[in-house]
Formats: structure tokens, C-alpha cells, sequence
């Protein structure tokens, strides 16, 4: 009877109020599918507005630096907002103003979808509401003043471990109390069907582009593909266009503070399963079922479940997981800032931290694509912390 | 027969059921033990005992503080099970109905769960982010113990959601006065009358309502047109201090049981 599962994971576990709303959304997006014109006018918007195509830009001076296969970054750090955020959020948007939406609510963590949203609200005259932690709060300022300065009403949420995970919950509380006016524009590929599906598909852009530009550059399919996972959107966005083709897909989840301190969001490396808010899927969490906190340097990957399609994808092997710690993600921020003249998100210094580790180690003729997810502006003030208290 | 279904045979054509929910390990485990009895005493007919998780999503700020306290507490499952079977033990006779989130229970195991749910003396269970297409397996466990499952419906429920729901629930259907979390509000929800009677149509399964109903006053105009009159926050509310908790409760819950009489 379940409906939306990736194997066994994904479902839809939420309270009955909002199961009428899943199936009305549900509905809206498949008829939007099928509309040509919902479909042209997310294709203008991604061009005019987002900016689209992002480039692929080939790394030459890391490239060099690590001696090994040829490294390029998909450089969604150049996406409007400044991240891949903004490609659901618009998706999301043109979809409750089909419904007659004329309320949005969301939840940030890094505050990347949280100001891609507020974009994307105040573009299409919606009203918004942003729920973020505490915590998140403290350490995302300049994207909080973003989203005010774009019209949006960034609620705190000062429970529990105060970061994305409780601001989840605070925008599904507010959704079930204002359901009839409200649409949840969920910011990654989690949650209850449609989410996973729906976010992922708004996401695949990425991948589709990103094979297009590699064969116009290089006549080739890639090696292997390198993203971030905290729920999951970039990479399961760069990874959808190839997951048919003989390409290895890696993600790379926050390691924090190393997984024997417990301080980390690397759900793939304690193996535990459970649902939270609306899925089953890889879970952190205590031996009596409750939620544990996560840590990392990056709010964005902050967060104790991932993505049900990365589960599967980790289950049936399609794709590996593995992890960076904070260290290795100042690391790698520092690095490719140094070397290549971009300072990326935190999130997708993850990433960078994983080529860094496995580009010397491939052939000089393979290929890999890194998605380069956010740009790092927002991430100054804690890289600065960090480096003064740091060494 | 199960408790639950002799409860509402022998309150039929009389009155509503008064069911108040108390959160177990709330606000210490000893004043929780206690205050199980006492809600007995004071006429409860059925209990709610709340199991705490760490993400109560459909929960208001007032059960999501107990729930922290509770958790701070040390509270897991394996103990509110404990708490159970001491009622038992302390005389306690009525229907006890546990009432928690998916997680901790799918961790525990849904066969072992109902099993020694059934064990320590419980009656049903009432799992608000389990929506009937995904309950299967927890009502495959539960049916071989004859713990019932409750569902919930809700405002948004369409008939043919509520036939679904009903056809699911065992003992009744717990039906969310409003779209929201839980939470004491002043005045009833509109339409929460027309609601019961829609629900009517489609089921004969008794229906009790919750969310929202804070005061005496709203127990006794819901007793008219439901079977059972639900009331968690605004009870919680009033047991927070340990000393007078157990007073508190026994006061308020005179106010309930004399207003649904």
C-alpha cells in the first residue's frame, strides 16, 4: 500500500493531516510533467533567472597540484543565490502557484535554500516563512540577512539541537496547522513521497548538464562523480543523469570531529535505519530509537537521516559513501581557494576534500566531475574562527 | 475482549469516555507512577500514556517540553513499558492506551513491542506518524497479541480516507479536532461538530476527539456529539512542579469527569 519507496526505504510517515496534502501534491506534480508549459517556463526561469547553464570548469592548476586523473568542478556555486538550491526551490514555487498556494514555508540549515527560496518567493509575489536553528542562526548571519532583505520571515527555532533537523520540524508543525493555504518547500531529496522524487527531479539539471559538457569538452563520460551528501539534492541531482552509465558515483558526508567522537553526520558509518520526519532511511540515533544530535562545520550537512534514494543507492552498491572531516573540509576550502580562485561552501568542501584524497591515486586519462554545490561567502566568519583558534 | 471495546460497550447510550493523556516520565518518573493511579481515581476511563520522542513533530510546545523532560529523565520505551505493568500492579484497571512516535517502537521491534506491550498490561497503541498505508506491519504484530492499533483523522481526511481509517482502527478512531499540533486553545474548532458527523457516516467505531480542548467547559459541549473527549496539553500544563502535581491533576481531572457525566 506504501507509496515512493527506493527498495525498502522512503515512505510516507507523517501525521494524517497532511497525507491529503502529499497526494494533492503528488497530483499537481504529475500533471505539471505532463503540462509543456509548466515545463517552459521552468526552462526560461533556469536560464534567466538562475542562470543556467552553470559551467564546467576544468580545475588545471588542482588538476596539476595532485598529479592524477583531470578534475573538473560543475560550478553551481555560480547558480543564482549561490547554490544548486535555487533550481528546487524555483521548481517548487512554479508548483504551489499551480495549487493556489499563496503561502510558502521552509526550513534551512546553511541558509542556502532558505535565501533561494525568499528568491524565489519574492519573484513570484509568494508570501515566506523560513524556519532555521538557533545555532544556524548564529553562524549563517549574512545568508539571514539575505532572506530578510528578500522580503522573507526567518522564524528561530530554539529546540532541541537547534540546527536544520529542528527547524524540519518546526516547518512541518506549521504546515499541518496551515495546510489549506500552505506549500512546504522541502530544500532536499528527503522527507515523504513525493520530496525524494520530486526535489530530485527538479535537481537533475545538474547531471544532464554536466554530461553534456563533458562530452563537448572531452568526447567522454566521466570516471567518477564526487558530491556532498547531507540530505542528498546536489549529489542525487549530479548523479541521476548517469546512473545508468558505467560511472562511479561517490558522496561524501560530514565527517565532523571523526566518527569514533560521535561528533559527525556520516549516517553510512553506523549503519543504523529508522524514520525520521516522513522517511525510512540511514538514521543516527540512540540504541532506544530516539534522534541523536550530529555535528559538522557545515550546517548544511548537519543533519542525522540522508536522502531514502541514497540509501538504496549505498544498499545495492550504485554508489559509495564515504566521508571528510572538518579538518580535512578547511583543508580543502583553503586549498582550492588558493589554487583555483574560488572560494567554495563548506558543504562542498566536503567534496573537494574527497578528490583531493583519490584524484592522485587514477590514471592521468580518467576524469572526475566535482560538484562544486554553493559558493562560500556565507561561510567566512566560521573558516576565520576556525583558523584563528584552530592551529 | 479487549479493555478498550468493554470500556465504550459498557459507556454506550450514557455518556463519553474521559481520556486524558498523561506523558510517562513526566515530570519525574516516581510523580508519573503516581499520577496513573490518580487519574483512575478521579474518573478517567481510558488513559493516554505518552511515550517520549526525541522529534515530536504533531506536538505543540507544551508536550514537546514534557517530552525533553521526560527524555532528561532517562525515559525509553522499555521503561514506560515498566511504568505500565507497575500500574497494573498498583490497581490500575482501565484501558491504557500507549501513545508515541514510529521510531522508538520500529527500533524496539513491532513484534517484541506487542508482545510486551500486551505483557505489562496495555491495551492499545496510538502512533501519530503512522498513516494506515504504512502500518501493515505493526498491525500484523499487534492483531496476534490483540493489542489494537488507534488510528487518527483528521480534518483533511476525505470520506474515503475516513472509510479507509476506519476500516483499519481497532477500538476507535481518534479524530484530530483541527488542523494543527496538540495544544490547549481557548475556543473549540469551528466545525469539529460537522466533522464528527461526517466521521458518523462512514464508521461505527466509537469516536473520540482531541487536539485543543482545554477547559471543562469544551469537555462537556464535545461530550454531547463524541464518544470520548480527549485532553493532553492543558493537564500537562498544570502538572509541570512535582509537589503539586498529583493535586493539580486530581482537581482538574474532578472538573473533566463532572463535565462529561
Amino acid at each position: 500500500m506504501s507509496k515512493g519507496r527506493f527498495g525498502k526505504f522512503g515512505g510516507q510517515y507523517v501525521p494524517e493531516t497532511l497525507m491529503p496534502a502529499l497526494a494533492e501534491l503528488e497530483q499537481a506534480y504529475e500533471d505539471a510533467k505532463r503540462d509543456e508549459n509548466f515545463a517552459r517556463e521552468f526552462d526560461e526561469l533556469l536560464q534567466k533567472f538562475v542562470g543556467r547553464p552553470t559551467p564546467l570548469y576544468f580545475a588545471k592548476r588542482l588538476t596539476e597540484l595532485c598529479g592524477g586523473a583531470k578534475i573538473y568542478f560543475k560550478r553551481e556555486d555560480l547558480a543564482h543565490t549561490g547554490a544548486h538550491k535555487i533550481n528546487n526551490a524555483l521548481g517548487q514555487g512554479l508548483l504551489a502557484k499551480r495549487m493556489n498556494k499563496t503561502r510558502i514555508v521552509a526550513e534551512t540549515g546553511a541558509g542556502q535554500h532558505g535565501v533561494a527560496t525568499a528568491a524565489t518567493c519574492a519573484m513570484l509575489g509568494l508570501e515566506c516563512v523560513v524556519y532555521m536553528g538557533t545555532d544556524d542562526i548564529k553562524r549563517q548571519q549574512p545568508n539571514v540577512f539575505r532572506m530578510k532583505l528578500l522580503g522573507a520571515d526567518v522564524r528561530e527555532v530554539n529546540a532541541g539541537s537547534r540546527t536544520l533537523k529542528d527547524a524540519i520540524n518546526e516547518a512541518l508543525r506549521d504546515w499541518v496547522t496551515n495546510v489549506r493555504t500552505t506549500h512546504y518547500l522541502l530544500g532536499s531529496a528527503l522527507g515523504p513521497h513525493p520530496y525524494p522524487t520530486m526535489v530530485r527531479e527538479f535537481q537533475s539539471v545538474i547531471g544532464r548538464e554536466a554530461k553534456q559538457q563533458l562530452q563537448d569538452a572531452e568526447g567522454k563520460l566521466p570516471t567518477t562523480l564526487i558530491a556532498c551528501v547531507g540530505g542528498g539534492s546536489n549529489s542525487i541531482g549530479l548523479f541521476d543523469a548517469f546512473r545508468h552509465d558505467d560511472v562511479e558515483m561517490i558522496g561524501v558526508e560530514a565527517g565532523g570531529r571523526g566518527i569514533e567522537s560521535g561528533k559527525h553526520a556520516a549516517r553510512f558509518a553506523e549503519r543504523g535505519i529508522g524514520v525520521l520526519h516522513g522517511t525510512y532511511t540511514y538514521l543516527l540515533q540512540t540504541d532506544d530509537g530516539q534522534v541523536r544530535e550530529t555535528h559538522s562545520i557545515s550546517a548544511g550537512l548537519d543533519y542525522p537521516a540522508v536522502g531514502p534514494e541514497h540509501a538504496e543507492f549505498f544498499e545495492n552498491e550504485r554508489a559509495g559513501y564515504t566521508y571528510a572531516t572538518d579538518e580535512e573540509a578547511l583543508d580543502a576550502f583553503q586549498k582550492i581557494s588558493h589554487y583555483e580562485g574560488i572560494i567554495p561552501a563548506l558543504e562542498s568542501a566536503h567534496a573537494v576534500a574527497e578528490v583531493l584524497k583519490r584524484a592522485p591515486k587514477m590514471k592521468r586519462d580518467e576524469i572526475v566531475i566535482v560538484n562544486l554545490s554553493g559558493r562560500g561567502d556565507k561561510d567566512l566568519q566560521t573558516v576565520m574562527r576556525e583558523l584563528e583558534t584552530g592551529d | 475482549m479487549n479493555r478498550i471495546d468493554e470500556t465504550f460497550n459498557a459507556l454506550k447510550n450514557k455518556r463519553a469516555a474521559l481520556m486524558p493523556y498523561l506523558p510517562l516520565g513526566f515530570p519525574n518518573i516516581q510523580t508519573s507512577r503516581e499520577l496513573i493511579r490518580v487519574a483512575q481515581d478521579a474518573g478517567a476511563d481510558i488513559l493516554e500514556l505518552g511515550v517520549p520522542f526525541s522529534d515530536p513533530l504533531a506536538d505543540g510546545p507544551v508536550i514537546q517540553h514534557a517530552t525533553q523532560v521526560a527524555l532528561g529523565n532517562g525515559m525509553t520505551l522499555k521503561k514506560c513499558l515498566d511504568l505500565v505493568q507497575d500500574a497494573r500492579a498498583n490497581g490500575v484497571t482501565i484501558p491504557l492506551v500507549l501513545m508515541g512516535y514510529y521510531n522508538p517502537i520500529l527500533q524496539y521491534g513491532l513484534k517484541k513491542f506487542a508482545r510486551d506491550a500486551v505483557e505489562a498490561g496495555a491495551d492499545g497503541v496510538i502512533v501519530p506518524d503512522l498513516p494506515v498505508e504504512e502500518a501493515d506491519a505493526l498491525q500484523d504484530a499487534a492483531r496476534e497479541v490483540e493489542l489494537h492499533v488507534v488510528f487518527l483523522a483528521a480534518p483533511t481526511s476525505s470520506d474515503e480516507r475516513l472509510k479507509k481509517i476506519s476500516k483499519a482502527t481497532r477500538g476507535f478512531i481518534y479524530l484530530v479536532s483541527l488542523t494543527g499540533v496538540t495544544g490547549a486553545r481557548n475556543d473549540l474548532p469551528e466545525g469539529i461538530a460537522a466533522f464528527v458527523t461526517r466521521t458518523r457516516v462512514v464508521t461505527d467505531k466509537p469516536l473520540c476527539v482531541g487536539f485543543g480542548i482545554s477547559n471543562a467547559e469544551n469537555a462537556k459541549r464535545v461530550a454531547h456529539f463524541a464518544d470520548g473527549v480527549i485532553v493532553g496539553s492543558a493537564l500537562v500544563s498544570k502538572i509541570g512542579e512535582p509537589e503539586n502535581a498529583v493535586e493539580s491533576a486530581r482537581g482538574f481531572l474532578a472538573e473533566l469527569r463532572e463535565a462529561v457525566k
